[in-house]
């Protein structure tokens, strides 16, 4: 008996130059089911989705939808396809209300602003999203942009949705009501697609699992006949543990105090209002929020990259502790930090070890090998005109070995490198600097299993080395793991500060949109 | 309610893929594939003009490198060009800009001029040389500094800046042409153009070339040595490839980005000297003569690579020798013999396109036919 699926892609193949992005790939979904496309980050689930899309195109295969061959050349193709995509990246023009978005790019003529509104507004009470079709986009908060783009492709008549990693963005709450959605729509026979990495969330929502590892198609589960622990092996291609550890550091001593930070940017818009908290040496501060509530502009204000006011004052290690040997002694009241350039901070002999967001446009220079990353840091080293090469290179060699970095040779550029060895290369790099506070920003996104629990053990170990380690986060399941404490932000201020043992994932989410007494987040 | 139309789509006939990688003898293919290329279709111009490609394209050959005083001409084309290049190659390494090479020339070109014209009887021959020389370098680097200073204060757009900057001098120039260093020194001459140099103010030649060569040879290898050894050159590498890295490695961006300029113009400025001491003997409209926008070109052709520029700027030295000769030789108008120069660097400039991209045709046989 033949069944007609609403998509079926049957040895699909994508490279790119030498790389097999998507490598015979076949899957198939039916109407009012909910396929999870599981795969580290690589593996190329948003490349076969782009096939679909009309965004890539495929180097061979073929692409059924409802049980006829198509080519899809353009997303135009996709669209008339009844296919539509919801990207990672809201593609959403700011100035514009919800409703124009939604009708941008349509044929004009026809088009009547109230009855755009009422339809919007059916779509709405059907699959109870909460929109309002006159706000602006930039009045929005980012779950509500997510609404507005899966409006979108709803509104274009879509019946095949595709999502990229949607929940990456959003707060455990906002998460559960789009799963509610997601269910509605499935009951209304929308064939639903979600690309995502996170395996409790595939458990909660999905029907059928497919696996992606390496760009290889490795199978097709029914969720309920499998557990995450199946789900990591297929993913990984071997058995791993789940489980971060967290050691306690007993003697913990105050290193990083900051007292009342308020950041103002280029625009005039307090990226940090008013925030206070001392980060201890011997533990990890992690740093939660919704995305851009001022976790960036709090490390690069530490660090010596941003102006603000208040004060950051670093207190130094007691000479007795392991980490305490290489520094210049500093003013054992607490040296402020606030208003020093970050070579300033490092000339007064404050060692700060900095992993930005932005790995390859701010801690490493994409297109500079290992030798020369390393350099970054110490390239002012000794005298004369000239740069010293030997040293880095030594420690470009050694990280490799250390860390397993897979790499040509230290001559490669860090561009071309995968997303897991670049930051082992930057890590590796403010490590070795033997920092005495460690900050690193989304540390492992973009980064498969094996790499991440690197990263963590690489945490762990400076923390038991009495350095004060700060994360920042979006994993919550992983910093509700991994830290002893979590500072949650929400738009710029301190909403609160949890002990990372005894919290739960819902205390800290609804710390990230509401400060307890103050008002709440728009 | 699904539309067929789709399914009857076919292939796209050509699409764009970027290359991850080519291999350095592929990259040369592609590039000789290119000149070849741009040879037939110069050799069709040179056809529809009634010559026979191959003995102008042979005549063009011969002029430039056949005959030692040829290669003079050949090298004198050369020198102002990589001299230029290498001012160039650390504002580009750095992402800055610097279209104003054009200008900063001219500005030490005037320098110069002024010591050559006024101090040429107060000063002993070799000190004339040398403060000449240094004034090149100073208001050459002054013309370069002024855009560094408001990009690194204001964020100003240098390629606009520097090249405005160009017409500035020019203007100055034609004054100085008009005026008093015109009719105002030479006042029985009917036309308006600066004496020539006094022969104090003229530099020795080396191999019947002006000196420069040996100066600009010397200033290649320490280029090169500045650019990829220093850490200076660190620090304009890092700035060139993110400003935010370089703020985040605790460099000052801004006094990175003068320095630089400064000494990208300085070296434009000593071209300028070199182009009035050593060519033409006196400052005219055309010392520059376009090679501040020419050594763009070399430039980017080397990648930068001081080295590779020396090549770059003969091989357009025997393109410019030849296509001078050829205007002698067949009558050729001199505008086509420009053609010919020009397509062969677009063809060049052009084929790096398709040592970065492939194109993928549609397979034979293609579903849905």
């Amino acid at each position: 008996m033949e069944q007609t699926y609403a998509i079926q892609l049957e040895e699909i193949t994508k490279t790119f130059g030498e790389v097999v992005a998507n490598d015979k790939v076949s899957l198939s979904l039916a109407r009012g089911e909910i396929l999870a496309l599981l795969g580290e980050n690589g593996s190329g689930k948003t490349t076969l989705m782009n096939m679909l899309s009309g965004i890539y195109f495929p180097d061979s295969g073929r692409i059924f939808v409802n049980g006829q061959e198509v080519t899809i050349r353009a997303p135009k193709d996709a669209f008339d396809l009844h296919i539509g995509m919801i990207h990672q990246h809201f593609k959403l023009v700011d100035i514009l209300t919800a409703a124009e978005n939604i009708i941008l790019g349509l044929d004009g003529g026809r088009l009547n602003r109230r009855t755009v509104a009422e339809e919007i507004r059916t779509i709405s009470e059907k699959y109870g999203f909460d929109i309002d079709p006159n706000q602006k986009i930039y009045e929005m908060s980012v779950s509500q942009k997510q609404t507005v783009e899966i409006v979108k492709v709803l509104y274009r008549g879509a019946d095949i949705l595709i999502l990229d990693e949607p929940t990456a963005v959003l707060t455990p709450q906002e998460t559960d009501k789009l799963f509610a959605v997601l269910r509605n729509m499935k009951a209304d026979g929308k064939a639903i697609i979600i690309i995502t990495h996170k395996l409790h969330e595939v458990m909660a929502i999905s029907d059928q699992v497919a696996v992606l590892r390496k760009g290889k198609y490795i199978g097709t589960v029914s969720t309920a006949e499998t557990s995450p622990q199946q789900l990591t092996e297929m993913m990984v291609g071997r058995a791993v543990t789940l489980d971060i550890d967290r050691p306690l550091v007993e003697h913990q001593t105050p290193r990083l105090a900051v007292q009342d930070l308020t950041c103002v940017n280029g625009e005039g818009v307090t990226t940090l209002d008013h925030v206070s908290f001392t980060a201890m040496g011997g533990e990890i501060l992690g740093i939660a929020g919704v995305a851009g509530s001022g976790q960036k502009e709090l490390l690069e204000a530490i660090a010596g990259l941003q102006k603000g006011t208040g004060h950051i004052l670093y207190h130094p290690p007691h000479p007795d502790q392991p980490v305490a040997g290489q520094h210049v002694p500093v003013n054992p009241q607490g040296e402020e930090l606030l208003g020093k350039s970050p070579r300033q901070i490092r000339d007064i002999g404050v060692s700060l070890a900095f992993v930005p967001e932005d790995r390859l446009g701010m801690g490493l220079v994409a297109g500079m090998d290992l030798v020369d990353n390393m350099l970054l840091k110490s390239y002012q080293e000794g005298r004369g005109p000239m740069v010293d090469r030997k040293t880095p290179r030594k420690l470009a060699e050694q990280l490799i070995e250390a860390l397993e970095i897979v790499t040509p040779g230290v001559s490669t550029p860090v561009r071309r490198l995968s997303g897991g060895n670049v930051q082992k290369v930057l890590v590796g790099r403010e490590i070795a600097s033997n920092p005495t506070v460690l900050m690193t920003a989304y540390p492992v996104r973009g980064l498969d299993i094996n790499s991440s629990y690197t990263i963590y053990h690489l945490l762990n170990e400076q923390k038991k080395l009495g350095v004060a380690v700060i994360l920042v986060g979006e994993d919550l399941d992983v910093l509700l793991e991994l830290c002893d404490r979590i500072l949650v932000l929400c738009g710029g201020a301190v909403s609160g500060i949890v002990d990372g043992r005894t919290t739960t994932k819902e205390e800290v989410g609804l710390l990230m949109t509401h400060v307890p007494g103050g008002k709440e987040e728009a | 309610m699904r539309e067929p139309k789709t399914a009857n789509h076919r292939e796209p006939l050509v699409r764009i893929a970027k290359r991850s990688d080519i291999s350095q003898g592929k990259a040369w293919l592609i590039r000789a594939v290119a000149i070849l290329l741009a040879l037939l279709t110069g050799g069709l111009i040179i056809l529809a003009l009634g010559h026979n490609p191959i003995a102008v394209y042979k005549e063009m050959i011969t002029s430039s490198l056949g005959k030692p005083r040829g290669i003079r001409e050949t090298v004198k084309k050369a020198v102002p060009l990589l001299g230029c290049a290498l001012a160039i190659a650390p504002a580009f390494r750095m992402k800055f800009w610097n279209i104003g090479a054009e200008g900063q020339i001219l500005a030490g070109g005037i320098a110069a001029s002024y010591f050559a014209l006024f101090w040429y009887d107060k000063l002993p021959g070799p000190v004339l040389l040398l403060v000449m020389a240094l004034a090149g370098l100073v208001v050459g680097g002054i013309w370069g500094l002024i855009p560094a200073f408001f990009k690194a204060k204001w964020g100003t757009n240098e390629t606009l800046f520097t090249l405005m900057l160009n017409y500035i001098v020019l203007g100055i120039v034609r004054f100085l042409q008009a005026g008093p260093w015109g009719p105002g020194l030479n006042p029985t001459s009917a036309y308006p153009k600066i004496p020539m140099f006094d022969d104090a103010a003229r530099l020795p030649q080396v191999f019947g070339v002006h000196i420069g060569w040996i100066v600009v040879l010397l200033l290649t290898a320490v280029m090169f040595w500045y650019l990829n050894y220093t850490k200076h050159g660190y620090e304009i590498a890092v700035v060139g490839e993110s400003v935010n890295t370089a703020q985040y490695a605790g460099m000052r961006v801004p006094q990175i980005i003068v320095r630089t300029m400064l000494l990208s113009g300085a070296i434009s400025g000593f071209v300028g000297f070199l182009q009035v001491a050593g060519a033409s003997y006196t400052l005219t409209e055309s010392t520059a003569g376009g090679i501040g926008f020419t050594a763009i070109t070399v430039a980017w052709l080397a990648k930068l690579n001081p080295f590779v520029m020396i090549l770059i700027a003969l091989f357009l030295g025997v393109l410019e020798k030849g296509a001078d000769t050829i205007q002698t030789v067949y009558q050729i108008p001199a505008s086509a013999a420009e053609m010919l120069t020009g397509l062969i660097l677009f063809f060049m400039l052009g084929c790096e396109f398709f040592i970065q991209y492939r194109l993928l045709f549609r397979r034979k046989g293609a579903r849905h036919e």
